[in-house]
């Protein structure tokens, strides 16, 4: 049993989210406080007065987990006390609402780690779009129509721009490859300033799938290069998973209820995109060069 | 060095300096600039312990101190006008969580449209969200409540606005007494119900379901109004150890008459020098949450009439919130009530203005509303 996270939460069967954030939380150990935001992690493991946390947490609002880290950590150094400071919160939490407070952060270069559990779109709320939601799906405020085809827009690349604050560690990671989490989890907590790891993890309800196939469908992501698992360190790109050839992007996207409406032609552009983005990675990484 | 020339922010800077916080996170913004500045070069001239955390908004300026705050130590902000609006949804978020945060306010009007100067709109707007406000009628007592608000919070566990008018006393240089020296008086911060510790795992800001949310809303309540017995120990500490002290610490009268002025803030400096002249009392309201009720009731016993001016406008009810929630306070009462708004956006509150104010007493119908500009 977890010494960090209690069962009891009232997380769905099946969710990847919360697999994520106590894998994470176990990679860093007990010495750690963590900064979380209004989201389905919040609301299924503190009903007050109980609480599923064995470990220091606090929630204050939807769009400052990473400022709220700031005053912790900073308080933290002041009282000469040590521990990780983890600000959490998914993709509406961290991508859009709280993205000013997550790159205030990461310029301030506060020792926080700030990880995106991101379930590509708001769910606590019903599954409504957000900028990680990827393009074609169809949520409640981007639904699928007679003439519009879910969400109209690509994924936000939101590593690229917090890599862009020249920090020393950013990563994707998914609920599929665990080892990879946690040793991107143990990477970045080598490093002292901003660090950022953006996890894929599937919504049962959001994303209308099966409990039972929330990690293999977070493989598959991978697989298709529609969710390449790679790192920015220093600047410097290395994909962590790589893959000889990309699956055909439906081995992904069929089965999954927000995906059901798409045509042929939208599928074969998801495939495109995840291979042009995947085939840039992987020359920024042949190449060497120095993004940031 | 206690007797000083020196601006209100800079005075106020000083003391907050002497009360030790050990994070202060700063945003500038118009009127309450100088009072982060002050205390930035203090920092860069290596005699500020605390650290500065320079945000990106007036929001995680209060998500900083909140987070700070919850580890156990003392955290502090200062703020004007958009910016004490744009922390709204956080503001009661740190009451809630029962926060002893300190804030300076530094009263500006808000838009629109766009106004950089003072009246009360901002801080008013706030007025039940939690916190205790406190309304300096001078740059001293901006200084001794900014050092009060420190124990008041940390004895109550309520976070404390310490408001004080953006310019008039912000930027005006006056002498004050700034303590050298103030160890006895606020004791170093020790938190037992409340802090993020690995070795003490906490859960704290959770959500909660009905029956325990509103049993949490009216502890918070209670807390509030109780914290009127502190705010006055606090003050009378203060007066004993300082030689300074301002009525009984929630209400200020002075002078006396059958009509009474109710006011908050500097513009009671004006208003004190008319009532003289005119022969009617002032009662300057130091303490507007908790709402010194009783001490309001007590003071007004007996007024013929009674004339609340003051920098804030219901909009939509009409005249400000002290007028409103005084009435109910002296429901009942033979007193005749009106209000006078004015001064909103900085319009210049004259002497001789204020003598027409005075003048008018005996025309103001109960309940009549007036603006300045009408
Ligand atoms: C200021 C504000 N706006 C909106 C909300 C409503 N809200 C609460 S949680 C949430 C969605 C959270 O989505 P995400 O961050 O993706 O996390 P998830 O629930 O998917 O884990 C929203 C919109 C809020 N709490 N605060």
């Amino acid at each position: 049993m977890s010494d960090i996270l209690a069962p009891g939460h009232t997380a769905c069967a099946g969710c990847g989210e919360i697999i994520g954030e106590r894998v994470v939380l176990e990679a860093i150990g007990k010495n750690v406080v963590v900064c979380q935001a209004t989201g389905c992690m919040e609301i299924t493991t503190t009903s007050f007065p109980t609480t599923a946390w064995k470990v220091p947490w606090i929630h204050v609002t939807f769009e400052n987990a990473s400022a709220v880290a700031s005053g912790v950590a900073e308080a933290l150094a002041q009282q000469g006390k040590k521990a990780t400071v983890v600000a959490i919160g998914g993709d509406g939490g961290m991508m859009d609402i709280g993205f000013q407070a997550l790159s205030g952060a990461m310029e301030r270069g506060h020792n926080i780690l700030h990880v995106i559990t991101d379930n590509e779109a708001y769910m606590n709320t019903g599954i409504q779009r957000s900028s990680g939601t990827p393009k074609y799906a169809s949520t409640t405020t981007s639904p699928a129509g007679s003439v519009l085809p879910g969400k109209g827009e690509w994924k936000k690349d939101i590593l690229m721009v917090c890599a862009a604050h020249h920090i020393p560690y950013a990563a994707t990671a998914s609920v599929g490859y665990l080892d990879d989490l946690k040793a991107k989890v143990k990477k970045a907590m080598e490093y002292e300033g901003p660090k950022v790891i953006q996890v894929l993890t599937p919504c049962v309800p959001g994303w209308g799938t099966d409990p039972s196939k929330t990690v293999s469908l977070a493989k598959s992501a991978v697989e298709t290069g529609i969710w390449p698992l790679y790192e920015i360190e220093h600047g410097k790109v290395k994909i962590t998973h790589k893959t000889k050839e990309l699956r055909p992007p439906e081995e992904y996207l069929t089965g999954q209820k927000r995906f059901k409406h798409l045509k042929p032609e939208h599928i074969a552009a998801i495939g495109e995109h995840a291979k042009a983005n995947y085939e840039r990675l992987l020359s920024l990484e042949t190449s060497s060069l120095q993004l940031f | 060095m206690p007797n000083q020339i020196i601006e209100g922010s800079q005075a106020v800077a000083k003391m907050v300096r002497l009360c030790k916080p050990k994070v202060l996170a700063m945003y500038p913004i118009t009127p309450s600039t100088h009072i982060p500045e002050t205390l930035a070069q203090m920092k860069a001239n290596g005699e500020l312990d605390g650290t500065i955390i320079r945000v990106e908004s007036e929001f995680s300026a209060l998500s900083a101190c909140i987070g700070a705050s919850s580890t156990g130590v003392r955290a502090y902000t200062a703020t004007s006008s958009q910016g004490l609006a744009l922390m709204h949804e956080l503001l009661f978020a740190t009451a809630g969580m029962r926060l002893p945060i300190v804030i300076n306010v530094v009263n500006r009007a808000l838009s629109a449209p766009l106004n950089i100067f003072n009246d009360h709109q901002d801080s008013m707007s706030e007025r039940d969200s939690g916190w205790i406000q406190l309304y300096a009628g001078t740059n001293q007592e901006a200084v001794d409540m900014t050092v009060q608000a420190f124990r008041i919070a940390e004895e109550c566990l309520l976070p404390v606005m310490v408001c004080m008018d953006g310019f008039y006393l912000s930027h005006t240089y006056e002498v004050v007494d700034v303590p050298d020296d103030i160890k006895g008086f606020l004791p170093d911060y020790q938190p037992e119900h409340c802090y993020l510790d690995p070795n003490k795992p906490m859960t704290i800001g959770t959500w909660a379901m009905p029956e325990p949310y509103m049993k949490l809303r009216k502890e918070l309540n209670d807390a509030a109004e109780k914290s009127v017995g502190t705010i006055q120990k606090v003050h009378d500490d203060y007066a004993k150890a300082f030689g300074r002290g301002y009525g009984d610490g929630l209400i200020e009268v002075t002078g006396e008459g059958s009509t009474a002025i109710v006011s908050i803030g500097s513009v009671c400096q004006n208003i004190e020098a008319v009532a003289k002249e005119k022969g009617m009392q002032l009662v300057r309201v130091r303490c507007f949450r908790p709402f010194p009720r009783q001490q309001l009731i007590g003071a007004l016993k007996g007024k013929k009439s009674i004339i609340v001016i003051e920098k804030n406008a219901a909009l939509g009810l009409g005249g400000g919130a002290m007028f409103h929630e005084l009435r109910s306070a002296l429901k009942g009462s033979d007193a005749k009530i009106a209000c006078y708004v004015v001064g909103l956006g900085g319009v210049d509150v004259t002497l001789d203005y204020l003598r027409k104010v005075a003048d008018s007493a005996d025309s103001l119908g109960d309940g009549e509303v007036r603006w300045q500009n009408e």
